[in-house]
């Protein structure tokens, strides 16, 4: 376990980070709060798209990316010899 | 068979299942009574963390507000889910590594201080006892409508059942049972929902039905915006808060639920770090099913309670709303003495309040679906509001045995004298809940919010910093809870509880509500913590390892008995 090895272990799981946590703040705070008005003159089926990410696409999103970092950090941590 | 017969049954074997996981279960160490022993699997955590996070604010009450506030209700949904991506991404794996039992244990050892522990078992008393009021006045709620006893009553049945397992099997006790009632609790919320989306759209997933058609054709959300117009409300899809206000609140739900200690001492209990990323995504996955179906929910009761009580003959109206009239959760007034209901926007015009509360709980019988799916919902009702005192109550009675009296006032206590102290303050924690069920103060609403706002300003920075910024100290992190709390406390007891010349609206900072106020005091925290720290000592060497520590997954050791 050298120090350069935990160093670069770091670094990529904080660019994870910043990858995820912007779709994060984009399907939330973006889609469904902050251009909610442009999105709901698109329509899908029923919903107005602005809408149906506040209150349905954003949590779908949300369980999708923790999935996503489940599957990236076992990987990270198997090639950096850190898995427990 | 009859609804309360039903209801009585149902109740019963749920009661009878929670009991008797208890005594299966039952703690014989500090190690079982705080983390359950730490050998949760991911599955079960995930199912308990879902149960443990969902209250009766989740089960009864958020599916009404949204019915009520339409697209306003969003900063709910997506508030309560969201913080789940920051729980999972930058708080579980790194304190789950630090493997202690509770979150002042992670505070006190990261910034070395006594005075940073004691901050944090204030804060996690605080925000655990406003939460705990609230879920013992739900189930004198459901207690009292469907089982006709009288509210306080039906808090003391809660109250004896929670202490019987939550006193018994500590944390061991309390996962199962809470992995019981999520269950529960889940299908006690979807199986009304199935029926009505059914019955109102001809689809059987809620989540689609919403969107679809009714059975004139058109479409349901269209429909509702039409009526919501007509009746002088602001349209259902498109909020009346103003953008900058959803954007805080939401903010500060998701904030303020990444720092809640019940949900973060959950992570406590699995077996190594990679489960505890795993049990973020299996909770979120579990709580994400209810959450979809609850603004699915919120479309069709609006929907149908327009459409059966808007300007109908009051002598004509059907039997649930003189049920819910009785317990005066419904109130008519016939302000022009027409004998017709008018329910429109206008406050002077309107004659008909409804409260929000009720509005799940009702559902299934406005539907008129079976007596069992009522019954039905009220077990679940009580399973959300149970399993979620339970989690409350183990984090007070820890916080005063172990961070309190283990940490600082008897640090030689035995192993033995610990779990007698636990089960002692749990004891106590239950009696003062109750007590709050049953006299519930009027500030119950006003301060849940600030449960969540304090927890944005104080715990969520403190942890962050102490995992990503190995340079933080306690001065730092001292210095921002405590501004960061003040500030909050301040915001709030001037426009909730109009101190310091109270004020409204209009002269809220930047427009934020209250409500929202815990993200602006969260920024404070972080910016008064960099700068203190920039001038202040560095962290111990010591200090700086364990950090370096945490932040990688091998040799995560079972949580240290000490």
């Amino acid at each position: 376990m050298n120090k350069q090895n935990l160093r670069n272990y770091w670094k990529t799981n904080l660019k994870y980070l910043a990858i995820l946590l912007s779709i994060w703040f984009l399907v939330s705070f973006g889609c469904g709060i902050l251009f909610v008005k442009q999105l709901n003159t698109i329509k899908l089926g029923g919903f107005k798209l602005g809408f149906w990410f506040a209150q349905q696409g954003a949590i779908y999103t949300f369980v999708i990316l923790i999935l996503v970092y489940i599957r990236l950090m076992n990987k990270l941590d198997k090639k950096h010899h850190l898995n427990d | 068979m009859t609804l309360q017969l039903w209801t009585w049954v149902l109740i019963g074997i749920t009661f009878a299942l929670y009991i008797g996981i208890a005594i299966w279960s039952r703690a014989n160490s500090t190690k079982d009574f705080y983390v359950a022993g730490g050998g949760i699997s991911p599955l079960a955590n995930g199912l308990a963390t879902a149960a443990d996070w969902m209250s009766a604010a989740s089960f009864i009450s958020m599916a009404g507000l949204i019915s009520f506030n339409g697209y306003d209700g969003s900063v709910y949904l997506m508030g309560w889910t969201g913080g789940y991506v920051l729980l999972a991404l930058l708080l579980a794996p790194y304190l789950r590594k630090f493997g202690k039992f509770t979150v002042p244990d992670f505070i006190g050892d990261r910034y070395y201080s006594n005075i940073a522990r004691t901050v944090a078992v204030i804060c996690a008393l605080i925000v655990s006892f406003t939460y705990v009021a609230g879920q013992m006045r739900g189930v004198g709620l459901v207690f009292s409508r469907f089982l006709e006893v009288d509210i306080n009553t039906g808090v003391i049945i809660g109250m004896i059942i929670v202490l019987f397992y939550a006193v018994l099997g500590g944390m061991k006790g309390i996962t199962y049972t809470q992995v019981a009632q999520y269950c529960v609790l889940i299908f006690a919320f979807m199986v009304p929902a199935l029926f009505i989306s059914i019955q109102m759209t001809g689809n059987p997933i809620p989540q689609l039905g919403f969107g679809s058609t009714g059975t004139d054709g058109v479409y349901l959300l269209d429909k509702l915006d039409g009526l919501h117009k007509a009746l002088g409300f602001h349209e259902y899809t498109s909020g009346s808060k103003s953008t900058i206000d959803v954007f805080f609140i939401t903010a500060a739900l998701m904030v303020g639920t990444a720092g809640l200690p019940h949900v973060i001492v959950r992570f406590f209990t699995v077996k190594k770090v990679s489960d505890a990323r795993k049990s973020a995504g299996w909770a979120l996955l579990f709580i994400a099913i209810l959450y979809t179906t609850a603004p699915a929910i919120a479309v069709f009761s609006r929907t149908n309670l327009i459409e059966t009580v808007s300007n109908k003959n009051y002598d004509e109206l059907p039997e649930w709303f003189s049920n819910w009239e009785k317990t005066k959760l419904i109130k008519f007034t016939d302000k022009n003495n027409d004998g017709k209901v008018q329910y429109v926007a206008n406050p002077e015009i309107n004659e008909l309040t409804v409260d929000k509360d009720i509005m799940v709980l009702a559902n299934p019988e406005i539907a008129q679906l079976p007596n069992w799916v009522i019954a039905l919902v009220a077990a679940g009702g009580l399973a959300a509001a149970l399993s979620t005192a339970a989690g409350l109550l183990l984090v007070i009675s820890s916080s005063v045995s172990h961070d309190l009296i283990k940490k600082m006032i008897n640090p030689t206590i035995s192993e033995k004298g610990e779990l007698v102290a636990a089960r002692l303050s749990a004891i106590v924690a239950v009696v003062i809940a109750g007590y709050f069920g049953i006299n519930p103060p009027d500030f119950v609403a006003a301060t849940v919010a600030l449960a969540f706002g304090l927890a944005a300003a104080s715990f969520f920075p403190a942890i962050i910093l102490g995992i990503f910024h190995k340079k933080m100290n306690k001065e730092g992190a001292i210095a921002g809870m405590v501004i960061g709390m003040l500030t909050m406390l301040f915001y709030m007891l001037k426009f909730k509880f109009n101190w310091f010349g109270g004020g409204t609206k209009s002269d809220w900072w930047f427009g934020i509500s209250p409500e929202g106020f815990g993200t602006v005091a969260m920024l404070l925290n972080f910016t008064v913590s960099i700068i203190v720290a920039k001038f202040t000592p560095n962290p111990p060497e010591s200090v700086q390892e364990l950090v370096e520590n945490i932040r990688i997954p091998s040799n995560a050791t079972k949580p240290q008995v000490h």
